[in-house]
């Protein structure tokens, strides 16, 4: 893996691989002491052009779980807002010959452009409504935790899945791994040709929510209805929202976060044995360092660069001491 | 002299080898090959080359005034002297727009100092291009405005519009139209549809242009006025220009080479040298512009030229500047991509890339005896790198920079001179 830009260029054996890695530093996550040596030296810089809570936190976490040393820069009030072009951005922080480079953009597209710019391995942490790859594989990796293998398994997305990047991912990594991925939503919310791209079946009618093993409920939001796509918030919850009423109790329930409690999901279903949303940003945690780690010391590693292609690195170990 | 050149005039249906003699801008023989005798004239050795009635293209975007940096009269005419181009048509979306007598006159001015090849301009529709008020149209014309348009922008007011066309009873003129209904657009950067779906980017329509299009027929055809409509992309576009023909609505309409042979299966790579209004889109549309070229129903294939600085294509796609260069590609492209593969025979691509003159009521290149002397000299057989060698135009926003290319303008005669040749075929001429 030289990058982490869409789940598209990834195989299923790249996305197994990555699981193990991920299970191996959650055994880590379990332990006193939750930091390793691997990354040691190494640099990782964590662009933000969009505001985050917990993707940004859950990749300078891995980063800093890992020993790398972290820059990380929020678009607010750096040179960005002085009308920096990315371009320059990126020029400017790849003098710091980091290996890493983790963006946020609200444009489609923006880390495979950063990825002509710049030497480091590039991880798409969310381009516009395109991708969010690794929140993708936290998905899978979290469901797989319950689940076991996803073949043969009945996956819903429900919501706004037009403006949703979580959206694409999710429904390409679940099918992926032989899962099979029904997009649900109000026709104004579900783009046009989306079923033959994805691969999905589409449907507008809840009802048939029961088949689903996993319902995954996206973000509905309030902006929405002032541009047409709902009528108001509360026609939407009445026929979408995933409640108590819908959730049936064998149903497995996720959720990107951040929840408009109430809209897409009901208090009840959101707090309730079913959820796995908060086992989600967990597992993204452990996720992350597993990507960082396969694009900056993994084995099949095939960039020129500072660092020696280790065929095999020694799995990671605790230090004896905290830093 | 063209010494042994395949005459090529798909209008008059001549097909041969020739001696073209040209004399005093005119073409003044067609000589059987080999048997022309002229003193103290240049021969030009045009054996094993195809000489066609050189092209003309209603849609270019100069950028002058206010976007020099992206092109200007000078490079932009040389640019089409390049392609084969004997004549171009400037659009008046400039900084500011061509709205005034003399803003026209000054164009007019500056091409005759700086054109390579006659260079005409439009005016635009409304003032400034806000969409709202008239433009004094026929003063335009009286300062030598070609036609009017305000490509860019699609007129959204269908009673501005219609006024435009009862006006045209005494401006006259071509009213050249960009079909787009921007309620429907809204915020697109591409074609709604697949592709538009995986890469999660906000779609425009196909029914955005093809709903502008049949209230402009239906105005058009209420007034008894005509209409040029630029740049179709829409399959459901193209079905409601056939309608409009058979009910016999005066319209004209035109397609570019890329919405020819680029789908929106192209924009996959998220590559902003694909961006362009209207956008690359379905392979179906495609296939039905296509199937129009062949009918006759798309009367010419302009380029919409649109020439963008570095800056404004080096970014992510959706923030990107709108449009592609195509002067210095458009046969080119055409040729490899439909001519040689055997989707589109040469005399209709031939034909179709000078019949933009009569639309804007200019008199058509052709190779008959006495008519002006506009030929382009082309290798059909010549191989070449798009952009390899640089562009005349000072843009590089091409969508087909590094494709290999088949078939290649090696000079281009307007009015008599030689307006342009490659180097390498120059290196060549005794």
């Amino acid at each position: 893996m030289r990058h982490l830009l869409s789940i598209s260029d990834l195989s299923r054996e790249e996305v197994e691989h990555l699981m193990e890695r991920a299970d191996s530093f959650a055994e880590v996550g379990r332990r006193d002491i939750k930091k390793v040596p691997t990354l040691r030296g190494r640099t990782v810089v964590s662009l933000f052009y969009e505001s985050s809570t917990r993707t940004s936190a859950s990749f300078e976490l891995a980063a800093k779980r890992l020993s790398a040393d972290l820059v990380s820069v929020k678009a607010a009030g750096s040179s960005v807002d002085k009308g920096e072009s990315l371009k320059d951005t990126i020029a400017t922080l790849s003098s710091f010959e980091p290996e890493a480079i983790v963006i946020r953009s609200p444009y489609a597209g923006a880390a495979n452009l950063v990825t002509q710019w710049t030497d480091a391995a590039v991880v798409n942490a969310g381009d516009g409504k395109h991708e969010h790859p690794s929140q993708a594989l936290l998905d899978v990796y979290t469901l797989r935790s319950r689940l076991g293998e996803l073949d043969g398994k009945r996956i819903w997305i429900v919501g706004d899945v037009l403006h949703s990047r979580v959206a694409r991912s999710s429904a390409m990594a679940f099918r992926l791994m032989g899962a099979e991925v029904t997009l649900c939503g109000p026709p104004t919310l579900i783009p046009r040709g989306a079923a033959e791209a994805l691969g999905c079946d589409v449907t507008h009618d809840i009802d048939g929510l029961s088949e689903a093993d996993v319902v995954y409920a996206l973000r509905m939001q309030k902006e929405r209805m002032a541009e047409s796509f709902v009528p108001s918030l509360r026609e939407y919850a009445m026929r979408y929202q995933v409640n108590g009423r819908r959730l049936g109790p064998r149903q497995l329930l996720m959720h990107p976060g951040p929840v408009n409690r109430g809209v897409e999901l009901s208090g009840e279903a959101l707090d309730g044995p079913n959820s796995l949303v908060n086992e989600q940003v967990k597992n993204g945690l452990f996720v992350r360092m597993a990507i960082l780690f396969e694009l900056l010391a993994g084995g099949d590693r095939t960039r020129p660069g500072r660092l020696e292609p280790d065929a095999e690195l020694p799995a990671p170990t605790p230090i004896g001491e905290p830093a | 002299m063209l010494k042994n050149a395949r005459a090529f005039d798909p209008r008059t249906g001549l097909d041969g080898s020739h001696d073209i003699v040209i004399r005093d801008g005119k073409i003044a023989e067609l000589a059987s090959a080999g048997s022309a005798e002229v003193d103290g004239a240049e021969v030009i050795d045009a054996d094993g080359l195809i000489a066609v009635p050189a092209f003309f293209d209603p849609h270019v975007h100069l950028r002058t005034p206010g976007r020099e940096d992206k092109e200007d009269i000078e490079t932009g005419s040389r640019a089409a002297a390049a392609g084969g181009y004997c004549g171009i048509i400037g659009m008046a979306n400039t900084d500011p727009p061509i709205d005034t007598p003399a803003a026209i006159e000054s164009l007019r001015e500056r091409a005759q100092a700086d054109s390579t090849v006659p260079a005409g301009f439009v005016a635009t529709v409304t003032r400034g291009m806000r969409g709202s008020e008239l433009t004094d149209m026929a003063e335009l014309r009286d300062a030598g405005a070609v036609g009017f348009s305000d490509d860019g922008l699609p007129i959204q007011s269908a009673r501005v519009m219609r006024r435009a066309l009862q006006y045209q009873a005494l401006a006259g003129l071509q009213i050249a139209l960009h079909e787009e209904d921007p309620e429907l657009s809204g915020k697109g950067v591409m074609h709604e549809g697949g592709v538009a779906a995986l890469l999660g980017m906000a779609g425009v329509p196909s029914v955005s242009e093809s709903t502008m299009i049949a209230r402009d027929c239906a105005l058009a055809a209420y007034e008894n006025a005509r209409i040029h409509v630029q740049h179709l992309s829409a399959s459901e576009s193209v079905e409601v220009v056939e309608a409009a023909k058979a009910r016999g609505v005066e319209v004209t309409c035109e397609a570019t080479p890329h919405h020819l042979t680029l789908s929106d299966e192209a924009v996959r790579p998220l590559d902003a040298r694909f961006k362009m209004n209207p956008p690359l889109r379905s392979e179906d549309d495609r296939q039905a512009l296509i199937a129009a070229v062949r009918s006759g129903l798309i009367d010419t294939i302009a380029t919409d030229h649109a020439p963008h600085t570095l800056e404004d294509k080096e970014v992510p796609f959706e923030e990107a500047a709108m449009g592609v260069t195509g002067l210095e590609t458009a046969f080119s492209v055409l040729y490899t991509d439909l001519v040689v593969p055997g989707i589109l025979d040469l005399p209709t691509v031939v034909e179709r890339l000078s019949a933009g003159a009569l639309a804007f009521g200019f008199e058509t290149p052709s190779l008959a005896q006495d008519a002006e002397a506009n030929v382009a000299l082309i290798d059909l057989e010549a191989e070449w790198e798009a952009g390899a060698e640089g562009w005349e135009s000072r843009s590089e926003n091409s969508c087909f920079a590094g494709r290999k290319l088949k078939g290649r303008s090696l000079m281009t005669i307007v009015a008599g001179q030689v307006a342009f040749r490659q180097r390498a075929f120059a290196m060549g001429v005794a």
